[in-house]
């Protein structure tokens, strides 16, 4: 495989083939040990203590291994790819792991032993105690029957919160350092006389017991790394063993000293976090230059790192992320993010804390990381600036160009007045950046949960229908099912204003109620140690520890319902071509026997994405009206409320589960994804969907995800790397949150020219100019494919 | 009185990287005084709009024939059939097509319609140094509408250009110079025969406009379309050397020769004269690029024309 090659050194090449080859497996041996603990002290101590010493188990019983070569060491299971459960979360049944280890995508090899196990022990121990089942039992008629219908998912229902980011904080602090502060801040706790006096003391002692296990576990594989060593005939190896086992006694118990060190460290904690709970986004070190780069430029002075040896531990790094997929999902939560990616998306350059230029040579060194390795994790982004020099997102742009999707590019001003406009400091805000997919958070210091997709195009439907959800026939929105009459347009957006706020406050009611059941149950006392100021306030992560506490409901689909109201606006209440009924029983028949209605529809209204005001300002109704009926409500944490609009794959589900649209989308076909248009809609290039998506107030969320899709021959070149770099400073003055360059190759042209109506908006570079692809002769097209195929050799 | 002025035109293309510096859009204009044989815009010809059609994109729905008022579209054994002498061009067949099978090229709109389409990518032109090009057809055919344009677009700040193929008056060429920021000259043929026989005009026009131009103090490009077997042969391409170094003008670029257009000609119903010519290599390219440079002729690269401002023909 010509993949396996990829990497600097022999070393990082056999580590990155072991990573590629190896397939993810399941591994009960965490949910084993969990279990006994559980057995053991379920009702003799309190939550936080009893999650601490389910910690301390996995991180003194688990197998560790060293892999052969490798610098950095620690896995989360037992070997690389070996992906541990979370019973206490999710339980799986023997037929969930039967369609785990069968399905086509994103499977996991399950062994007989472990279908053993589960069904021995593990079921019996957990069945009616996991939270997915706690949640379940706990949600009201209403939200179980939105939730079926495709309204919105719920994220917590098979994974923990998470979603947040570190900052630089380990860097310079020890966990003996951290048990120090933890020990201080008893003192003053124990003084205390408030009714939750003992609760505090117990996260602290929780807290306290995590660090000392993370430093055990660290222990641990020094002690493995001097028995290799030991035994080890090669003087190389041998030496690197030693050096190993050094680094693992002084981190994480001691603040990092040098590079090696400080990537260890973050790896042990990355490690922790992703253990003690199955977190969502894992965990990420946010911006890794701007930590290393003290001591990439301490080593280089002193002489004992070089740049080459500086890369082989960066990739040595990257290996580390994809060794870990993101636990197996099932259900809803398996469509709404059907992928192995865990979304640890590392941010490069931005701004420092004083406000200055963050892009440094180890910036450029990890380009060139990201572009040699060519993982599927960890994710990547650049937070660009205008204090950065262009030359950074050129370099940037030259491996964006390549078309293997990374990395992503942010808008660095925009997130800064994005985590203003919601509170946060300055400096905490020029700390933060975006991790996930593009989701907005300032690092190490916030919890910033996102609860769940919500279907806004469902809403319309339902609208439309009085109420009542035609796939399930049932009742779930206001109104009674009848026949719906709209005097005019604006009244149909005030009857969709309704419903939306109907099911905004269905979600959120099970959200508070969810959200209780973390605080109370699964406390993360390790995640605790790590943001700010859960230590300070003695109270967890999941209990709203943080110094900030956000919840995010992510809105799907802007494009297909702002073209679906356009067309309704139009062709209904304008034109009046069409009456609403007539309409609405063409969509029911998802337009058999009517398809000059749909091609109507498709050509003749005026479509988000294309720079022009008649469905752009209707696209910004629609934000208006979901930024209110969701911004500022409070939440059971102490937060508040925002919105964000990101599909990850959910735009997918959401279609399945909606009929045919006025937009002439046809019944259970995707919706568009992120804030991009609809699919081969746009047809004005990219600069109009760039004017077009700036006309949403970005500011006013905490992330949007755009998506623009181009060939290589486009971007090619020296004028196409200028165009990249102006493309995104301009979106990105117009306050753009996002911009991702889907540079596509052969295979997506040859399913564009199957398909050329979802291709619509594909631009490819001609030869003196540029055109779609589309409106290319069939010839022509193949002509393009086969150079497309040549160049991705 | 500036909004009474209107024109005819058939595209505005927006991202265009490769008429000029940046990110420009650009605006073809209807009506062209040439005919030539190779033409990449065929519907751009005529001053007139016309239909194009996308047998393709039919649905079979037959709206058009439903929509006619002259009864000039009949249902054929294949999709529509239109009997252009009954047609009056009315395009309503083109407005109730449901599928976009149909459609008109050259919409009229006045100045500052048009300014204020143009005007929605500024800030990608101030971001990128980019702009806006009238292109065609020939955007001197209608001069009053783009000289108008290219005043109020100045008034703007917004960098322009123009491609023109030079066959118009020298009174016209001069005043659009005054008020655009760069020249795209379209030099095709120098031998007067030639010219005449592919394009359908006489070159001598066409010369003596550029001989003037480049003594003006303007920022002019000269590109020369390369036509296989028309115009690249090493006659050829050595007395065109010997004309542009008469003039003074040492750099030009190439535009070799595609045959992206030959679909349109289907479109708007008429035959294309090239059928089957096979398109440039780079082999082809590099053979042009050595016998120009050895007649002192430089090339710029196609695609790679970052600074205009240095291409000028001092």
């Amino acid at each position: 495989m010509i993949t396996a090659e990829r990497g600097a050194t022999e070393r990082v090449k056999r580590l990155r083939a072991q990573s590629e080859n190896t397939v993810p497996e399941i591994s009960l041996e965490r949910a084993l040990l969990v279990t006994e603990v559980y057995r053991h002290n379920y009702g003799k101590v309190s939550p936080p203590l009893l999650r601490a010493l389910a910690f301390k188990q996995i991180m003194e019983k688990k197998s560790i291994c060293i892999n052969d070569g490798e610098l950095l060491v620690g896995e989360r299971g037992p070997g690389p790819l070996a992906t541990p459960t979370y019973p206490e979360l999710c339980c799986h049944s023997i037929d969930d792991l039967t369609v785990i280890s069968e399905r086509k995508k994103i499977s996991f090899k399950v062994s007989e032993e472990v279908k053993k196990a589960q069904q021995d022990v593990i079921i019996p121990y957990w069945k009616g105690l996991s939270m997915r089942e706690k949640i379940f039992e706990n949600m009201s008629s209403a939200w179980l029957d939105c939730y079926q219908a495709g309204l919105f998912t719920e994220f917590m229902e098979q994974r923990a919160p998470g979603h947040t980011v570190a900052d630089d904080k380990i860097y310079h602090t020890g966990m003996l350092d951290l048990i120090s502060k933890i020990k201080a801040k008893l003192a003053e706790v124990e003084k205390e006389d408030g009714p939750d006096r003992s609760a505090r003391e117990d996260q602290l002692q929780a807290m306290a017991i995590c660090a000392e296990s993370l430093i055990r576990f660290a222990e641990r594989h020094a002690e493995l790394a001097e028995e290799q060593a030991r035994v080890e005939k090669d003087r190389t190896r041998k030496a690197e063993l030693l050096e190993i086992s050094r680094v693992c006694r002084q981190v994480p118990a001691h603040a990092p000293g040098n590079m090696w060190e400080a990537l260890q460290y973050y790896w042990f904690v990355h490690l922790g976090v992703i253990t003690e709970l199955n977190t969502w986004d894992a965990f990420c070190p946010g911006r890794l230059d701007q930590h290393l780069e003290p001591f990439y430029r301490n080593d280089l002075a002193a002489g004992t790192l070089d740049r080459e040896q500086a890369r082989e531990l960066l990739q040595c790094f990257w290996v580390k992320f994809n060794n870990q997929p993101a636990p197996p999902k099932v259900g809803i939560t398996l469509k709404e993010s059907g992928t192995y990616t865990d979304f640890a998306n590392i941010n490069l350059g931005g701004v420092k804390a004083d406000g200055s230029d963050g892009v440094s040579d180890l910036t450029y060194l990890l380009l060139e990381v990201i572009d040699e390795m060519r993982l599927l994790q960890p994710s990547t982004n650049v937070q660009v600036s205008k204090k950065n020099p262009d030359l950074f997102i050129r370099k940037a742009g030259e491996v964006i160009r390549k078309g293997w999707g990374q990395p992503s590019v942010f808008n660095v001003e925009a997130v800064i007045q994005e985590l203003l406009t919601q509170g946060k400091s300055l400096v905490d805000a020029r700390c933060g950046g975006t991790s996930g997919c593009v989701e907005t958070g300032a690092f190490g210091k916030e919890s910033y949960i996102l609860t769940g997709y919500f279907n806004l195009t469902k809403v319309l439907e339902i609208t439309l229908n009085d109420g009542v959800d035609p796939a399930t026939e049932k009742l779930i929105g206001l109104g009674s099912g009848k026949e719906v009459q709209f005097d005019s347009f604006d009244q149909l957006l005030e009857s969709f204003r309704s419903q939306l706020h109907h099911f905004i406050e269905i979600k959120i009611t099970g959200n508070q109620v969810i959200e209780e059941l973390y605080a109370k149950n699964m406390p993360a006392p390790f995640l605790s140690l790590i943001i700010d100021d859960c230590l300070e306030n003695a109270r967890d992560y999941n209990a709203g520890g943080s110094r900030y506490n956000t919840n995010y409901i992510q809105g799907v689909g802007i494009g297909s319902i702002t073209d679906s109201l356009a067309a309704l606006k139009k062709h209904v209440f304008e034109d009046q071509k069409y009456t609403l009924p007539e309409l609405l029983a063409v969509l029911k028949n998802n337009f058999a026997g009517r398809e000059e209605v749909r091609q109507y529809l498709i050509h003749k209204t005026s479509h988000y994405g294309n720079d022009d005001d008649y469905a752009d300002l209707i696209m910004k109704q629609v934000f208006k009206l979901y930024y209110e009926a969701v911004n500022g409500r409070p939440s059971y944490r102490g937060g508040i409320y925002r919105i964000n609009m990101l599909p990850t794959t959910c735009h997918v589900y959401f279609g399945s589960v909606i009929g045919a649209t006025p937009d002439g989308r046809l019944s259970g076909m995707p919706l568009s994804e992120g804030i991009s248009p609809v699919q081969g809609v746009d047809l004005n290039g990219p600069t109009a969907v760039i004017k077009s998506a700036a006309k949403m107030d970005h500011l006013l969320t905490g992330g949007t995800l755009l998506n623009v899709k181009f060939t290589p021959q486009v971007l090619s070149g020296e004028k196409g790397l200028d165009s990249l770099v102006h493309l995104v400073r301009s979106y990105f003055r117009m306050d753009g949150h996002h911009i991702q360059f889907n540079v596509v190759d052969a295979e997506t042209l040859k399913e564009a020219q199957q398909n050329p109506e979802a291709y619509g908006n594909l631009i490819v570079r001609v030869a003196g100019y540029s055109d779609y692809f589309n409106n290319l002769s069939e010839q022509l097209q193949n002509e393009i494919i086969q150079r497309t195929a040549h160049e991705s050799l | 009185m500036v909004i009474k002025i209107e024109g005819t035109i058939f595209n505005i293309q927006r991202f265009s990287l490769h008429d000029g510096p940046g990110i420009r859009t650009t605006v073809f204009l209807k009506g062209c005084p040439l005919n030539c044989i190779w033409c990449q815009n065929p519907e751009g010809i005529s001053p007139e709009p016309l239909l194009i059609r996308q047998q393709q994109k039919c649905i079979g729905c037959y709206s058009c024939v439903k929509q006619c008022p002259q009864g000039a579209v009949k249902k054929g054994p294949s999709g529509p059939l239109v009997n252009q002498e009954l047609c009056g061009n009315c395009f309503l067949c083109s407005e109730f097509c449901p599928a976009g099978a149909v459609e008109k090229a050259g919409q009229t709109k006045n100045a500052l319609e048009l300014v204020t389409e143009l005007l929605k990518d500024r800030l990608v032109f101030e971001e990128s140094g980019g702009g806006v090009t009238f292109s065609g057809g020939e955007p001197l055919m209608q001069p009053e509408f783009l000289l108008e344009v290219l005043k109020l677009l100045k008034q703007e700040g917004v960098h322009t250009a123009i491609e023109t193929c030079g066959y118009t008056s020298w009174h016209n060429l001069v005043n659009a110079a005054a008020l655009t920021d760069l020249i795209l000259y379209d030099l095709k043929l120098i031998d007067e025969d030639q010219s005449k026989k592919y394009t359908g005009v006489s070159s001598k026009l066409i010369l003596s406009n550029l001989k003037k131009l480049v003594s003006l103090n303007v920022n002019l490009h000269v590109r020369m379309p390369l036509i296989k077997g028309i115009n690249d042969d090493i006659n050829s391409l050595e007395k065109a050397a010997a004309s542009l170094q008469e003039m003074g003008i040492e750099k030009i670029e190439l535009i070799p020769y595609h045959n992206f257009g030959e679909a349109k000609y289907e479109k708007i119903g008429r035959d294309y004269g090239l059928k089957g010519l096979s398109r440039y290599s780079d082999a082809d390219l590099q053979k042009v690029r050595i016998i120009l440079s050895k007649a002192g002729i430089m090339i710029n690269r196609e695609g790679e024309l970052n600074d205009y401002s240095r291409t000028g023909s001092h």
